[in-house]
């Protein structure tokens, strides 16, 4: 195709005042006013003018996209959409309610032995119990105690390293590859080796949750301070502040939510390690009350002490979300 | 060259009295050049050309002075190394005689984002600087209620920069970057990322900012209008290598209004500017043309 054929294949005019390329440009110098209501004729024709040049519209070598059918209008929730406050709530409730209300239906119907599964009401009677004889709240405190030694020990270490990698260069170059390492070594393949050094005491189940916990802290404080747009350092030399002014009151509040964040995550970590270790060598804690009930065949009781885990865990984690909401609040 | 403008127009007083500062300082560039790679083996695809050759510059006090350039002439570079963030390879950079070895609160800057510290309010921002130093809390606060006054938010001290409008958060930047009394302001395109209306109103501000103030000033845009309504002085930077290729005096009253923007002298400036900016980034991209082909 040529440009010559373009008065030939011009389309016919839609509006009866709207008129084709070759005519608005022919008429374009004689008459500068246009008839009464019609476009600008001085203008260059609109796309329907230009069409047909070269095969596509202005000359390309191609047609118009291929277009697709638009979206039905949809009730389902959009993509990145918010919940109104009451289905929140509602949904909230459903999701505790529907797996209870699974175990309540499952150990009911008799389909599953009740050594295997025993019924929610069985389950709240074992607490009961325990919580009376006194055991549980022993139990609990022993593993809580251990978990917030071994944390606090492994926070203590691990935030300055990770600031200090997340910051100097020569600090990720030192650290980054023998952390990145043990990072990888499972912490409870150390149990044996705990044992050997520090005995059955209380000093290798904490060491092994600061094992557990310390890499991965370390490795995430590092990555959030890392995030620091290196633009507010840069004004924060202009205004005068000093390398350890910058890290105090630049660096470690633009930080302080994402550490509370990595926290809460490795938080949830100390708590798998302490029952783990009070799995293998304890003589107290609530991981030992579950190999206990194991020994006894009373299922009851080791779902009513995971039940207890998994309240306290939920209960550290809301407070170190609180804490975050409240620190960082800017944040949002 | 010219010197300080002793005819600008005394501004309307604020009801506080104004800051105690000396006023600006002088700043001296000799021979500045910049070479990322210089010393180091130059990573492939990287032009052999340094980013800024022999760059001579001089600001007088409290001199309002305005570099323009297409994107990539080293501007940026130049007011970092004006600030002290980057070292130059070549020559020196010197305020009131003694030479530039790092960032200090007596070259403030003001970047495009404002970087404006987003956990911390209008007024503690503005407080960041005066907190580094041995003042009583009183004092500090006295200050801060002054600048935040200055720049026209003392309703908006205890918003967070998340709270803002973007020609409010530039406005705690410069604030910010006043409060320290810097002798020289600093600022890199600090309206580029504003609509026409808030720039038009950022500009008078920053004039008045700086007739009330008395502080030297070297801004860095790509607007040529704005640098010709705004500077004393307008330096016109070329690309590869960033270089100096004019400097031109701003002949137009030191009372700037919109109206300033019909002066024929303005319209004249402009169009001179910009005729040079563009030469020279026609080169620049014929340049580049002719090593990709
Ligand atoms: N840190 C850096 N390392 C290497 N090259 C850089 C660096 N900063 C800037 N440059 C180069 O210097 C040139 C000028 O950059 P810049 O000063 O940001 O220009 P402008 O601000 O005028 O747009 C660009 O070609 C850029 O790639
Ligand atoms: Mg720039």
């Amino acid at each position: 195709m040529s440009g010559t054929d373009l008065p030939l294949t011009a389309p016919a005019p839609a509006v009866a005042d709207d008129r084709p390329a070759s005519a608005a440009s022919a008429a374009s110098p004689v008459s500068p006013v246009s008839p009464a209501g019609s476009a600008d004729p001085t203008q260059p024709a609109g796309p329907a003018g230009r069409a047909g040049v070269g095969g596509g519209p202005g000359g390309r070598a191609w047609g118009p996209p291929p277009r697709r059918r638009p979206a039905r209008p949809s009730r389902l929730p959009k993509l990145g959409e918010d919940v109104s406050p009451p289905t929140r709530w509602v949904l909230r409730v459903l999701s505790v309610v529907v797996p209870l209300v699974v175990w309540v239906t499952l150990s009911a119907s008799g389909a599953v032995d009740d050594t295997f599964l025993p019924s929610p009401a069985a389950v709240f009677s074992a607490g009961v119990d325990m919580a009376r004889s006194g055991e549980l709240f022993s139990d609990t405190w022993s593993s809580v105690r251990r978990v917030g030694l071994g944390f606090l020990i492994a926070v203590a270490i691990s935030v300055p390293l990770g600031f200090a990698m997340g910051s100097m260069g020569w600090a990720q170059a030192l650290l980054e590859p023998v952390i990145g390492l043990l990072r990888y070594m499972p912490a409870s393949a150390f149990i044996p080796l705990l044992i050997i050094w520090l005995g059955l005491g209380e000093s290798s189940k904490i060491a092994l949750l600061v094992i557990g916990v310390v890499f991965f802290n370390t490795l995430m404080t590092a990555d959030v301070v890392r995030r620091i747009p290196p633009d507010l350092l840069e004004v924060s030399g202009t205004l005068g502040a000093r390398q350890h002014e910058i890290a105090r009151k630049v660096i470690l509040p633009y930080a302080l939510p994402g550490m509370i964040d990595a926290a809460r995550v490795n938080a949830a970590a100390a708590w798998n390690f302490v029952v783990v270790a009070e799995l293998v060598a304890a003589t107290s804690g609530l991981g030992y009350r579950i190999t206990r009930a194991q020994r006894f065949l009373q299922t009851d009781k080791i779902f009513a002490v995971l039940v207890v885990i998994g309240l306290i865990g939920l209960t550290i984690d809301v407070l170190l979300r609180l804490a975050r909401d409240r620190v960082g609040r800017w944040a949002r | 060259m010219s010197g300080p403008d002793l005819t600008k127009t005394p501004a309307t007083a604020p009801a506080v009295p104004a800051p105690t500062g000396e006023g600006g300082g002088a700043l001296l560039l000799r021979g500045v050049g910049m070479d990322f790679h210089a010393g180091r083996r130059r990573p492939a695809g990287a032009p052999a050309i340094p980013t800024l050759v022999g760059v001579d510059l001089a600001v007088a006090p409290g001199e309002f002075v305005c570099i323009v350039g297409a994107s990539g002439s080293g501007k940026s570079t130049l007011l970092r190394l004006v600030a002290g963030l980057i070292r130059p390879t070549e020559g020196q950079v010197t305020l009131d005689g003694r030479p530039v070895e790092g960032p200090g609160p007596e070259r403030g800057l003001v970047c495009q984002s404002g970087a404006l510290f987003p956990w911390r309010t209008a007024a503690a921002n503005i407080a960041f600087g005066l907190e580094l130093l041995p003042m009583p809390r009183a004092e500090r606060r006295r200050r801060v209620a002054w600048y935040l006054n200055e720049v026209g938010l003392e309703a908006y001290g205890d918003r967070l920069p998340g709270q803002l409008s973007g020609g409010q958060r530039q406005r705690v930047a410069i604030a910010r970057a006043l409060a320290c009394e810097p002798r020289v302001v600093l600022l890199d395109e600090p309206f580029g990322a504003l609509d026409v209306q808030t720039k038009e109103d950022m500009q008078l501000f920053l004039r008045q900012v700086w007739a009330d103030t008395g502080t030297t000033v070297l801004m860095v845009t790509h607007d040529v209008e704005e640098a010709v309504f705004l500077g004393q002085r307008v330096v016109v930077l070329a690309s590869d290598p960033g270089r100096v290729v004019a400097d031109l005096p701003v002949r137009l009253p030191a009372g700037r209004d919109l109206g300033t923007r019909r002066d024929p002298a303005f319209l004249e400036l402009r169009a001179e500017v910009e005729d040079l900016v563009r030469l020279h980034h026609r080169a620049h991209t014929s340049r580049l043309a002719a090593t990709a082909g």
